[in-house]
C-alpha cells in the first residue's frame, strides 16, 4: 500500500458528491480517471483524507453535437475521445491533441475533465480548451456556473474550482468557416509532457487573408499561455512566410517558461515561437494555402 | 480507515475479499487472489508492468484502487492461455521471436497487446511502437516485441 490512508466515498449521483464536497471540500479530493492524482498519492505528494470517485457517476461521460459545436461530459475518457467519429468532424484540434497524452493505457482511464482540473500547464487539453474558446460547466451544491477557459486556469496546477465544486462539462463552440486548426508539441519521447507546445486555430476571410488566429501555447509557463501578440500580427495578413516569423518571435515573447531539467527558459521560449509557426503552418495547410 | 467488501471477476472467477481504501488493484490482485503474474515495477504509471484489462480496455493496475474495481471484469496474463495449457498466439509469438528475456515487462505488453490487436488486427510497426509505447522494456529490446506482436497479428488475422 502506497498511499496514505483516505476515507472512500462512492458516491451514487452528482448531487451526492457535491454534497460530501460541501461538507468536505477542505480536505476531500476528486477522483476521476486517476492518472494524476493517483501517482501523486502513491508518492505521498498529495494525501487528502476522503477521495469522492466519480467514476460510478457515468451520466457524465458523454459526446454530445450541440449547436454545431460539442458538449463533452467531465468524465468521458480520453480513450473515448481519440476514437470519436464526432470529435474529428467538430473539434479536430481536440482530436489531434488526444493521442499525444501519456500512452493507450493512461488514456483508457484519463479523462478530458481530470486533465483540465488537474491543470499541468504543460499538458495538451488546457491548451486545446484555451484555443477553442472553451466554455466549462461548474457545478456545486444547488447550483452551477460557467467559465471561460481563458478564465479557469490560474497557476501552475491551480485552477478556478473551489473545494466544493466539480467540473462537469465542458462546450465546444463550432469553429468559424474557413478555419484550420493543427496541435504541435516538442518532447523528448512520444508521450511526455510538452517542453513546448501550440494549439492553433486560423481562420480566412472570403478573400484569403487571415481574419482572426487563437494562439494557446503549453509547456511555456504557470497555465497555458494565449499568445495574443501574436494573434495580432496575423490578423488581416495575407499567410506569408514573413508575417509567420513576426508571429513566431511575438509568440516566444509571450512565454514564460523556467529553466528545468528538460531545457533552459531560452531555448524553451524560442521552441514556443518556434512550435507556433509551424503549427500555423500545418493550420493552413488543412485550407490548402501553402505557406 | 474502513474496510470495504468487494467482488471482482479475474479471468472468470469470482474473488471477494475486503480492501482498505488505499490497497490497490495491483496488490489486490497479487496478494489476496493469488496472481503474481501482474508485475509491480514503478508503481507510478510510468512504467506499464502492471497493464490489465479491465472492462477489456488496458489500464494501470497501479493507478486503480481495488475498491474501484469491485464488480469489474478483470483480466491478467494468467488469463491469455487456455485452460489446457495452449498458449494465447501472442503468448507462442513471444516465445518463438524471443519477445521476452527477463519476463518481468511481459504481462503488461502482452495485455496491452491484446487491445492493440482488438483495435488494430493489422497494425503497421509504426501503430505496434506507439501501442507499446507505455511499457518500459530493460532487458529484452524492443525490435523482437515488435516482430512477435507483427507475427502474432498476422496469425490472429488468418
Amino acid at each position: 500500500m502506497k498511499p496514505a490512508a483516505f476515507e472512500y466515498v462512492r458516491p451514487r449521483s452528482l448531487d451526492e458528491a457535491l454534497a460530501v464536497l460541501a461538507e468536505r471540500g477542505d480536505t476531500a479530493k476528486v477522483l476521476a480517471g486517476g492518472q494524476s492524482l493517483v501517482p501523486l498519492m502513491n508518492l505521498r505528494l498529495s494525501r487528502p483524507g476522503v477521495i469522492v470517485d466519480l467514476n460510478p457517476l457515468t451520466d457524465l461521460a458523454y459526446i454530445r453535437a450541440e449547436d454545431g459545436g460539442l458538449a463533452i461530459g467531465a468524465l468521458t475518457r480520453q480513450r473515448a475521445i481519440e476514437k470519436s467519429a464526432l470529435v474529428r468532424d467538430r473539434a479536430p484540434l481536440l482530436a489531434e491533441a488526444t493521442p499525444l497524452i501519456g500512452h493507450m493505457p493512461i488514456r483508457s482511464r484519463g479523462t478530458i475533465g481530470g486533465s483540465l482540473a488537474h491543470a499541468d500547464p504543460a499538458a495538451e487539453y488546457p491548451a486545446v480548451a484555451v484555443a477553442l474558446d472553451a466554455t466549462f460547466t461548474i457545478a456545486r451544491a444547488g447550483g452551477e456556473r460557467k467559465v471561460a477557459a481563458g478564465d479557469f486556469f490560474r497557476m501552475y496546477l491551480t485552477t478556478d474550482l473551489a473545494g466544493n465544486e466539480i467540473l462537469t462539462r465542458i462546450d465546444l463552440p463550432a469553429l468559424p468557416p474557413r478555419s484550420g486548426v493543427a496541435f504541435l508539441e516538442l518532447t523528448r519521447r512520444h508521450g511526455d509532457f510538452a517542453i513546448a507546445g501550440a494549439a492553433v486555430v486560423v481562420t480566412l476571410d472570403a478573400a484569403g487573408a487571415i481574419s482572426g488566429a487563437r494562439i494557446a501555447m503549453c509547456g511555456v509557463g504557470p497555465t497555458p499561455i494565449r499568445a495574443r501578440r501574436a494573434e495580432g500580427v496575423l490578423a488581416g495578413h495575407r499567410p506569408a512566410r514573413s508575417v509567420l516569423v513576426v508571429a513566431d518571435g511575438a509568440a516566444a515573447t509571450e512565454s514564460d517558461p523556467p529553466d528545468d531539467l528538460h531545457g533552459s527558459a531560452e531555448y524553451r521560449r524560442e521552441m514556443s515561437g518556434v512550435f507556433t509557426r509551424r503549427a500555423l503552418v500545418c493550420a493552413l495547410e488543412t485550407l490548402g494555402v501553402k505557406v | 480507515m474502513k474496510r470495504r467488501e468487494i467482488s471482482l471477476t479475474v479471468n472468470g472467477i469470482v474473488y471477494t475479499g475486503d480492501a482498505e481504501p488505499r490497497l490497490l488493484l495491483a496488490d489486490f490482485i497479487r496478494q489476496e487472489c493469488g496472481l503474481t503474474g501482474t508485475h509491480l515495477g514503478c508503481e507510478h504509471g510510468v512504467c506499464g508492468a502492471c497493464t490489465i484489462l479491465v472492462g477489456g480496455e488496458p489500464v494501470r493496475s497501479c493507478l486503480m484502487f481495488a475498491v474501484q474495481a469491485d464488480g469489474a471484469e478483470i483480466t491478467t496474463v494468467e488469463g491469455l492461455a487456455d485452460p489446457d495449457g495452449e498458449l494465447h498466439p501472442l503468448q507462442e509469438s513471444f516465445r518463438e521471436h524471443h519477445g521476452l528475456q527477463c519476463g518481468f515487462c511481459t504481462p503488461g505488453m502482452l495485455l496491452t497487446a491484446v487491445a492493440l490487436l482488438r483495435d488494430h488486427p493489422r497494425p503497421s510497426e509504426r501503430e505496434i511502437r506507439e501501442g507499446i509505447a507505455g511499457s518500459l522494456c530493460r532487458c529484452t529490446g524492443y525490435e523482437s516485441i515488435v516482430r512477435a506482436i507483427a507475427a502474432a497479428a498476422e496469425r490472429l488475422a488468418g
